[in-house]
């Protein structure tokens, strides 16, 4: 199956009732994705979208099953839900919420650790577009008919550049076999590293491509690990080369503050890490392109 | 949020961590008066500013005498104060912060940061205070001590002894400096700053621990639960820009360059701003218009990036996914019917519906400049801003 959700996975939709949510629900249904119920506290027994709601994620878990969770819950509550989430058992958390503030980050992140690690719930996001396996199952917001299914892995802080990215991997006919989005917050549940892990283990990726952009040591951490660990070939772009020192770029986490955290200096560490570096947005295509050629060769 | 020195000095005296007395003035008048008031016979002036290198730019100034003090307001009060962390256009002093001088024994650095790599709250000191701490750094690596904070259970005192031994602090220092430490820690924890930082924090001949200067950053994702804070935000350190973005919910950022960019994402909007770069153009701001490009918020935008008065093109990027092109151009030309805009304007649309958008466009008379990809986008705001100048006329742009 793929990295992290496939067409069988359960999904519920925590804060399933709000009008976004409700949205991206009906869509992701209409894409295929499994979506077995959602999670509002004080409405269980209502149904949304044609599926059953619940008033605690344990509940929803009881009944359906569910495995996976997406979470639409406004900033003040959301990094509780993604506690109880992970409390109830659900295995991979996809938190859409942006806004969150970064003390409750750290705290969902030290409460995540009292699992181990085998029984520990995988969080991608929170401020993300999503997860998607093309043709099989979208656990997000993004728009599913960009994405060609294939053998690309994609992981990206920034939503609507992975969009870019994807739209141009699909003019060249190459298709991804998932695309993560870890989104653009200083504290995430996953790092670029923590999903080179899974794209690393996984057959149906061949490629993959990070899109990373100024602020936080990921990056880094990212081009230290695909060094040692990672065999299949990496392309990577960096946003924000005009980006100037100290100013937050939009995304909460993209501030250039210490040193290798300016797009140049990832671009360099990556390089020397044996990473293939676009070296503009609108190549990220062609350079996978490229990338794939020389691997058939 | 940053807010001023002396607001940050009095939420840390709420937690323990002192300072020496001092009062704020609006005009010189009140600063003589207040330093009168504060007693004795040598005070520091402090211009209020949002930003660090205040000392070397000449916003900090020792005086001795009630004329000396009224002197230096002058020629504070008004002015424009450039710092290393201002940018060229400086930051308005329009208060200063008068201080009674303290006999300073030696001074350290002490900063609380929220640190990425380890995703907690790391405390950070230095024996060499003073000193900015990316010139510690560079200079003195080997003196700055580290200790992050176990978020479970909080800042443990073994590990502030251990910041205050490792200081080479006086053993009979080491509980006042626990309790600012801890002091500091539980500030920055109950009011979600992502930043405290006191340099220096010395200790006085007469061995007291005091706060000299004082800064706190505050997370805006927490405001929500902290309004005292939000209170505390001064505009007039703003770019006036940016302020009005924020309050409109669009996320802006202005630079020096000439061409407008307006895209939805971050992401995106940075990585529009560095294609401009490469097809020969600068951007003029980074501008994020969030997720719905709803044709209220293309309006708003085209009104923010138009009142820079250096824009001489705008490029539109707008990569659709839910929110359809079709939609995302109707609001494009509405915009550009209700406001001003006589620069050429570029518009690439990407993503759903995006043949029927370009059909919105292309129907819609005006005189939009239309891409379908990214880099085309770039060349055509790069081009169409130096044809523009070149021609120096009103004529605007052609399909």
């Amino acid at each position: 199956m793929s990295i992290f959700i496939d067409r069988a996975t359960p999904v519920i939709v925590q804060g399933i009732t709000g009008k976004m949510a409700r949205f991206h629900t009906a869509d992701m249904i209409a894409y295929g994705t499994n979506v077995v119920g959602g999670v509002v506290p004080g409405k269980g027994g209502q149904t949304v979208e044609g599926v059953p709601v619940f008033d605690t994620v344990e509940d929803a878990v009881a009944a359906t099953g569910a495995e996976a969770s997406l979470v639409f819950v406004p900033p003040p509550f959301a990094a509780d839900s993604i506690m109880e989430a992970a409390d109830a058992g659900i295995k991979y958390c996809v938190c859409i919420t942006d806004g969150i503030p970064a003390q409750d980050m750290i705290r969902v992140k030290r409460y995540m650790y009292r699992y181990p690690k085998d029984r520990r719930m995988v969080l991608t996001g929170p401020n993300c577009a999503g997860t998607i396996s093309p043709g099989k199952a979208l656990l997000g917001i993004m728009p599913g008919h960009i994405y060609l299914p294939g053998h690309v892995g994609i992981i990206g802080r920034s939503g609507t550049l992975g969009y870019e990215a994807a739209a141009q991997l699909k003019e060249h006919g190459i298709g991804i076999s998932t695309s993560v989005g870890i989104g653009g917050d200083p504290i995430n549940g996953s790092s670029f590293k923590d999903i080179l892990e899974h794209f690393e283990a996984d057959d149906e990726t061949h490629v993959i491509c990070m899109i990373g952009e100024i602020g936080g040591p990921q990056e880094a951490e990212a081009a230290a690990y695909i060094r040692d660990h990672v065999t299949k070939p990496v392309v990577a772009y960096v946003a924000g080369l005009t980006a100037p020192k100290g100013r937050t770029m939009g995304h909460a986490g993209a501030i250039i503050s210490a040193f290798g955290e300016s797009a140049s200096e990832k671009v360099e560490i990556l390089t020397a890490a044996g990473v293939t570096v676009a070296p503009h947005p609108a190549e990220i295509g062609d350079t996978i392109a490229k990338v794939m050629q020389k691997e058939a060769a | 949020m940053d807010i001023h020195e002396y607001q940050a000095k009095e939420i840390l005296a709420n937690f323990g961590v002192h300072s020496p007395p001092g009062a704020l003035a609006y005009s010189p008048e009140q600063a003589a008066y207040r330093a009168r008031e504060l007693g004795g016979e040598r005070w520091v002036v402090k211009a209020q500013v949002h930003a660090g290198g205040r000392g070397k730019a000449g916003g900090v100034k020792v005086c001795d005498s009630d004329a000396e003090i009224q002197a230096t307001c002058e020629s504070l009060f008004g002015r424009k104060l450039v710092t290393h962390q201002t940018g060229p256009e400086g930051k308005g002093i329009y208060r200063v912060y008068v201080e009674a001088a303290v006999p300073i024994e030696r001074e350290i650095y002490l900063g609380f940061v929220l640190d990425r790599t380890s995703q907690r709250v790391m405390i950070v000191a230095s024996a060499e205070g003073g000193m900015e701490i990316e010139e510690i750094s560079a200079d003195r690596p080997d003196s700055i001590v580290r200790a992050t904070v176990e978020p479970a259970v909080g800042l443990q005192d073994f590990q502030c002894r251990q910041i205050a031994f490792k200081l080479g602090m006086d053993p009979a220092l080491t509980a006042p400096m626990v309790r600012t430490l801890q002091g500091c820690y539980r500030a920055f924890r109950e009011h979600d700053a992502t930043m405290v930082e006191i340099n220096p924090l010395v200790v006085t001949g007469d061995s007291r621990i005091l706060a000299l200067d004082a800064k706190m950053t505050f997370d805006d994702n927490a405001l929500f639960r902290h309004p005292q804070i939000s209170e505390l935000r001064d505009k007039s350190q703003e770019d006036p820009r940016e302020s009005r973005a924020a309050d409109r919910g669009l996320s802006y950022v202005g630079l020096e360059g000439n061409i407008g960019c307006i895209v939805n994402g971050a992401g995106l909007a940075m990585a529009t701003m560095d294609t401009i770069k490469l097809a020969g153009g600068e951007p003029a701001n980074f501008l994020d218009i969030g997720g719905g490009a709803t044709p209220e918020r293309v309006a708003k935008a085209f009104r923010l990036v138009m009142s820079d008065d250096n824009v001489q093109a705008v490029l539109v990027n707008i990569f659709a996914g839910i929110n359809r092109c079709d939609w995302v151009a109707e609001g494009v030309v509405q915009a550009l019917k209700e406001v001003q805009v006589d620069v050429p304007v570029v518009v690439r649309l990407a993503g759903t519906n995006v043949e029927e958008g370009q059909k919105i466009l292309a129907k819609s008379g005006l005189p939009i400049i239309r891409a379908t990809t990214l880099i085309e986008a770039a060349q055509r705001a790069v081009g169409a801003w130096q044809n523009d100048l070149s021609q120096g006329s009103n004529m605007r742009a052609v399909q």
